[in-house]
């Protein structure tokens, strides 16, 4: 482990993959809470006839001239969508869709003809479909660190602009914030995520890279500062957890044991997280129905006690069998650790039988009393 | 605009020939809407009318293709402070991870400079707005737990703090239960009290009489305006609505009985 930390290419990528965690995980939260996921997605889809374009123009993978032809194609394509939805009937999801299947159509050609012409140079264009994060360099480091940077001032920045165009654009704009140019902006620097992840990641799974974080983070946070936060967290540790174990593995595709390492974290997320967990809420569920199983329970055994006027009534366990249809034996068992009954012993020709005891008498007339209560009201 | 300067300064709402078209249909066509100040007026019309987009036009929110408008005699962009808007509930994902005190104090996010973040004069202001709505108790919780009524009273919190002259609700008794639409209204009628001029997209034709002091009855083209008890009358409604609606005449003179007016819906 500590042989591959000191490894200059292990390092590098691992700053590359810390980069990358921080700004996907910040600008993916205002794209998951803007319900336009799947912006990313488009985005760096269109961002492939973009690495094409700087390919051309630069004559050999230069990374500069590669970046900025995909950021160009992906902030174009960002424009298109929103023109289409905003001067057309076409919805949003729509035109994300055309936006992304164009974009990636001319971007594949562009790879094909491109590999087709006899250049020596042409190498490894393809590697931008699914990321070489081992090909990152130290001078690839400055520019994704810029980048990120710059992405983390303008959001401390416009803090309060961003959370508010992104809760309620209507009243953001009613108090006179300028919402598109807000919009564009968040959108611009989703674009500019995006070209940072494609060394790593590449155009086809970039998107889980802006998302996964973002939504894990929605699952334990309930502000907007955590989800930020945690967000840009969850975006590192899979990152380097990624680069890790893809060094550790032989011949494993880093971009995707990234992406398969954030999505671990989004399925845990979803699972556990409380309060909104799927396991939390089974749980809740469950012991909810145990707590109205054991009210009833009491309510039905007071009942009879008033009935037969004697509070400490021993009913016999076959018989709560027969009226609730169920075998009721851990119901009374989870009344008997709370003290609520007590085994009782009546004919020894019969069963088992259960009485309330002082507590579980009171606590049956108080269940009684508050549902009066809810009814009157 | 071609809004002068303090143009109509002796109104709270000033509305000149506005028309607003969506997709070349003209939602709204050709308005004038006068309304004084310290009054409380609902909108109210059926379903297209353009209610709303009469508010956002106002609002800056919806770009009108005619017309001008002007709130205490100036354009509303040059006096938005003096303006507080209450959107619909479901503009907004009530899911947001943020807390009700916090949605509060975005009221007072235009009254701060752009790189001023809320503070404890914020976070104050926003407490004791909470605290007349009947909401201080669930300050700190998350808005995702919040019933219908709840939701209302912070949005209308996060209005009262903007204190502001003019304000503009839209349907702020939407699917609120009695007790809220309640405080809802009796807020709003000591804002008017207190000199404010209140503006309210209505839904429910029964109340108008109750609440509202001020009526603009509006579809397409404004149908009425004025005093409530001028102009809230069969004739003036029908026109409205058409057959949409159910009138239960009493006696002579046309007067819709405020029990009797229902909108049929469909």
């Amino acid at each position: 482990m500590l042989e591959l930390l000191g490894d200059y290419t292990v390092q590098t990528v691992i700053m590359g993959a810390v980069l990358l965690g921080i700004v996907s995980g910040l600008l993916g939260c205002f794209a998951v809470l803007r319900q336009q996921s799947l912006l990313g997605d488009t985005l760096a889809h269109a961002a492939l006839p973009g690495v094409c374009i700087g390919f051309l123009i630069a004559g050999s993978r230069h990374l500069g001239w590669i970046m900025a032809g995909a950021l160009a194609t992906a902030v174009i394509a960002a424009f298109f969508v929103q023109m289409v939805t905003r001067h057309s009937r076409i919805k949003t999801d729509a035109g994300l869709g055309i936006a992304l299947s164009v974009s990636f159509a001319m971007g594949v050609v562009l790879l094909t003809y491109i590999q087709g012409q006899s250049n020596a140079s042409q190498g490894g264009l393809d590697t931008f479909l699914f990321g070489q994060a081992a090909a990152t360099q130290r001078t690839d480091l400055w520019f994704m660190g810029g980048v990120t940077l710059v992405a983390l001032l303008v959001v401390m920045l416009f803090w309060k602009q961003f959370k508010l165009v992104t809760f309620d654009p209507l009243f953001a704009g009613s108090i006179g914030f300028p919402v598109q140019v807000l919009e564009t902006a968040l959108t611009a620097m989703i674009a500019l995520a995006v070209v940072v992840g494609l060394q790593m990641v590449g155009v086809v799974l970039m998107t889980a890279m802006v998302i996964a974080p973002a939504v894990a983070a929605r699952q334990w946070v309930h502000r907007l500062e955590s989800m930020v936060l945690l967000a840009m967290l969850f975006g590192v540790f899979s990152g380097v957890t990624g680069v890790l174990i893809s060094a550790v593995g032989r011949n494993l595709a880093t971009g995707p044991v990234v992406v398969l390492a954030a999505s671990a974290i989004v399925a845990v997320s979803l699972l556990m997280a409380p309060g909104r967990g799927i396991l939390w809420s089974w749980l809740r569920h469950q012991s909810e129905r145990r707590t109205i199983g054991q009210r009833q329970m009491l309510t039905t055994m007071y009942k009879l006690a008033a009935h037969h006027r004697d509070p400490y009534y021993p009913v016999e366990r076959s018989m709560l069998d027969s009226f609730y249809g169920v075998r009721t034996d851990t119901i009374l068992k989870r009344l008997h650790n709370r003290g609520y009954v007590a085994p009782a012993s009546h004919m020894p020709s019969e069963g088992l039988h259960w009485a309330l005891t002082d507590s579980g008498y009171h606590e049956a007339q108080q269940v009684l009393d508050s549902i009066d209560r809810e009814a009157e009201a | 605009m071609a809004c002068n300067r303090l143009h109509e300064p002796d109104l709270a709402l000033h509305v000149e020939d506005l028309t607003v078209a969506y997709e070349g249909k003209p939602v709204l066509w050709d308005i004038d809407v006068n309304i004084p100040p310290g009054v409380m007026a609902a909108v109210i019309g059926p379903n297209g009318a353009g209610k709303s987009t009469l508010l956002k036009s106002v609002l800056g929110l919806a770009k009108p293709t005619a017309g001008h408008i002007c709130v205490h005699g100036e354009p509303p962009e040059d006096c938005l402070r003096r303006i507080a808007y209450v959107p619909q509930r479901s503009a907004v994902d009530w899911d947001f991870p943020t807390t009700v005190l916090d949605v509060v104090m975005m009221g007072r996010y235009g009254h701060l400079g752009w790189f001023r973040w809320p503070g404890r004069r914020e976070r104050q202001r926003a407490m004791e707005a909470l605290e007349s709505v009947g909401m201080e108790g669930q300050a700190r919780r998350q808005i995702s737990q919040l019933s219908g009524g709840q939701q209302q009273r912070v949005f209308l919190a996060r209005a009262m703090v903007q204190d502001a002259d003019v304000y503009f609700l839209d349907e702020p008794m939407a699917g609120v239960d009695a007790t809220t639409e309640k405080t809802v209204v009796k807020l709003l009628q000591d804002l008017r009290d207190a000199g404010k001029t209140i503006i309210v997209v209505h839904h429910d034709l029964q109340t108008v009489r109750d609440y509202f002091d001020w009526l603009v009855i509006l579809n397409v083209r404004v149908i009425a305006q004025g005093r409530v008890r001028d102009i809230y009358n069969g004739d003036n409604l029908r026109r409205a609505y058409g057959g949409r609606i159910a009138l239960l005449e009493s006696g002579a003179g046309g007067d819709a009985e405020a029990s009797g007016v229902r909108e049929v819906s469909g």
